[in-house]
């Protein structure tokens, strides 16, 4: 890989270890997926719950906080994704005090490092949305795709490891999504009715995810007959990119960079596929049978915005959740929510809105434990999609529908 | 010995037991990390340990938290000895590249179909290009008992 002259300085170790190791491992990464340089970035969004760091992850963060401050500050802004707890209802969750430990530890570590502690999935509706071709390190699935296919921006995968690296240097390994030749469309696929709740968006996300299968592939959509919301396109990208590992799409003149097919694709490329809502319905029956009961209801993954909250807590005005009801959002939506008097509204009827994290990175096989929770109601396609694995019993419904849910404690056919 | 050829590789070389199946790869997906088992339902190796096997799979999926999980299986010791795919993501990569875990990928056939499950593999990401040496062919062991719960 070529380096800068500033690049090769850091190799060396002027700049001391932390930023030593940043490049050291951006060019261990960029030789295997064949990047020939570096390409600066604008911001870095690092991935770092301590479900998934561990106490050997931490420790290792602490080490590089523990440097010098010229030598351990990130170098361009730096945000963090939801964390594993909301420290104000630790207890409430029966989260584990070595779990709420390793948690402190890690923000102090990150934030002796400069970085912000966002603490946001949904960076893209709440804190700094990318703009059309500017090269970002974005952690978590969701924010790169819909900041590549929505906001026209040049992302790849960034784990936390790799986005702390970015932090570090500016920069990243120069491959995959921040090129041309990997933005064009690599299969096609015909969306025969438009869907129109969240959870039916997730549905199709995850049935063109599954189609696609690997994250070098390019769906391109048409036939979608309305210009979707963010909300919507948040559901559809976040299920896509777990089902499928994708990190871009094209909606045929919704996206920036298709509003023609021939933008993206040849224009005799066929269709591989058509879902139409008996397959979107199919597919959400998987999820459905044999569970008449829930032990708890979830809204999250991606965590959800003040339009969101406010639609939810409408919903529920009246009614009284029988069942644990958990509705997530980020730490800059929360104050607005409670300013406005829905956060209030939404626990007046039995939820518990949490912020900064995630349900799925909370420890979520230790929550199933501890509160006995195995079946889980949600519109969330891709939590569904993750929770099978930590022992959950996941319901794909309707927002609806999980508050009829939450309300009766039973599913309604 | 059949050798199969990768087109990248990172790590030290590695023998072990291959787990093979025609399916994904995710930590945080399709793991209990705790116990050392596949353990989304619907993955093809559900129930079975992956500890010190070398595993044989599609392609990477899921979400970014492999990249840390990596590093901190091996810290615990609770690790497969490689991994072989079809197809990486990005965060595959970064992952091997923290835990300094063995990875080839990318062949002229389909992985899942070239090696059994249950043979006697090399994985070789030094030499050039990266190999996977199928030593000896062996019938597929019965799955694994999980291992003990260990806390993290």
């Amino acid at each position: 890989m070529h380096l800068t002259a500033e690049e090769q300085s850091w190799l060396a170790g002027d700049a001391g270890p932390a930023r030593q190791w940043a490049i050291e491992h951006q060019m261990r990464v960029g030789r295997y997926l064949g990047a020939i340089d570096l390409v600066p970035v604008s911001q870095a969004h690092i991935m770092a719950d301590t479900e998934s760091l561990g106490p050997a992850g931490v420790d290792w963060l602490e080490r590089l906080a523990a440097l010098p401050p010229d030598q351990r500050r990130a170098r361009i802004p730096t945000i963090t994704d939801p964390r594993g707890t909301d420290f104000a209802a630790a207890a409430r969750l029966k989260q584990q005090d070595w779990m709420v430990s390793l948690e402190r530890r890690t923000v102090a570590a990150f934030e002796s490092m400069g970085i912000l502690m966002t603490d946001t999935c949904i960076n893209y509706q709440t804190i700094m949305p990318a703009i059309r071709n500017e090269h970002m390190a974005y952690g978590d699935t969701g924010v790169v795709i819909y900041s590549n296919s929505v906001l026209g921006a040049r992302s790849n995968f960034e784990g936390g490891p790799s986005a702390l690296a970015a932090g570090l240097t500016g920069r990243t390994p120069r491959y995959g999504y921040h090129l041309d030749q990997h933005r064009n469309a690599t299969l096609l696929i015909r969306v025969a009715d438009t869907p129109h709740e969240l959870h039916d968006w997730g549905a199709l996300g995850a049935l063109v995810g599954q189609l696609a299968g690997d994250y070098w592939q390019v769906p391109a959509l048409i036939g979608i007959d309305r210009v979707p919301t963010s909300d919507e396109l948040k559901h559809f990208g976040a299920a896509l990119a777990s089902f499928g590992s994708v990190a871009l799409f094209h909606m045929i003149g919704i996206t920036p960079e298709a509003p023609r097919l021939q933008d993206v694709a040849d224009p005799a490329m066929p269709e591989r596929a058509t879902f139409g809502t008996d397959v979107l319905a199919a597919f959400q029956a998987r999820y459905t049978s044999n569970i008449d009961t829930v032990d708890v209801v979830v809204f999250a993954a991606p965590q959800l915005s003040l339009l969101e909250l406010q639609t939810l807590s409408r919903m529920l005005d009246g009614r009284r959740a029988r069942t644990p009801l958990l509705v997530v959002t980020s730490p800059q939506v929360k104050p607005d929510a409670d300013r406005m008097g829905i956060t209030a509204r939404i626990e007046a009827s039995g939820g518990l809105v949490l912020s900064g994290m995630c349900f799925y990175q909370s420890y979520a096989r230790e929550l199933a434990e501890a509160n006995g929770w195995q079946a889980l109601a949600t519109n969330s396609a891709k939590l569904v999609n993750i929770l099978g694995g930590y022992g959950y019993r996941p319901v794909l419904l309707s927002m609806q529908h999980c508050v009829d849910v939450a309300c009766s404690g039973r599913i309604a056919r | 010995m059949i050798v199969l050829r990768a087109e990248a590789g990172m790590g030290r070389r590695v023998r072990g037991r291959a787990l093979v199946a025609k399916d994904g790869f995710s930590a945080r997906y399709d793991l209990d990390r705790i116990n050392g088992i596949f353990s989304r339902p619907e993955h093809k190796l559900a129930g079975r340990s992956y500890v010190g096997r070398v595993l044989v799979l599609d392609a990477a999926k899921g979400g970014v938290a492999t990249a840390w999980m990596l590093h901190e299986m091996a810290a615990r010791g609770v690790m497969p000895a490689a991994l072989v795919l079809n197809r990486v993501n990005p965060i595959m990569v970064q992952g091997a590249a923290l835990a300094d875990f063995t990875m080839i990928s990318g062949f002229a056939q389909d992985i899942t179909q070239a090696v059994p499950d249950g043979a006697t593999v090399e994985v070789d990401p030094g030499s050039d290009p990266p190999e996977l040496r199928v030593l000896s062919e062996e019938t597929p062991p019965p799955p694994s008992p999980s291992r003990k719960r260990r806390g993290l």
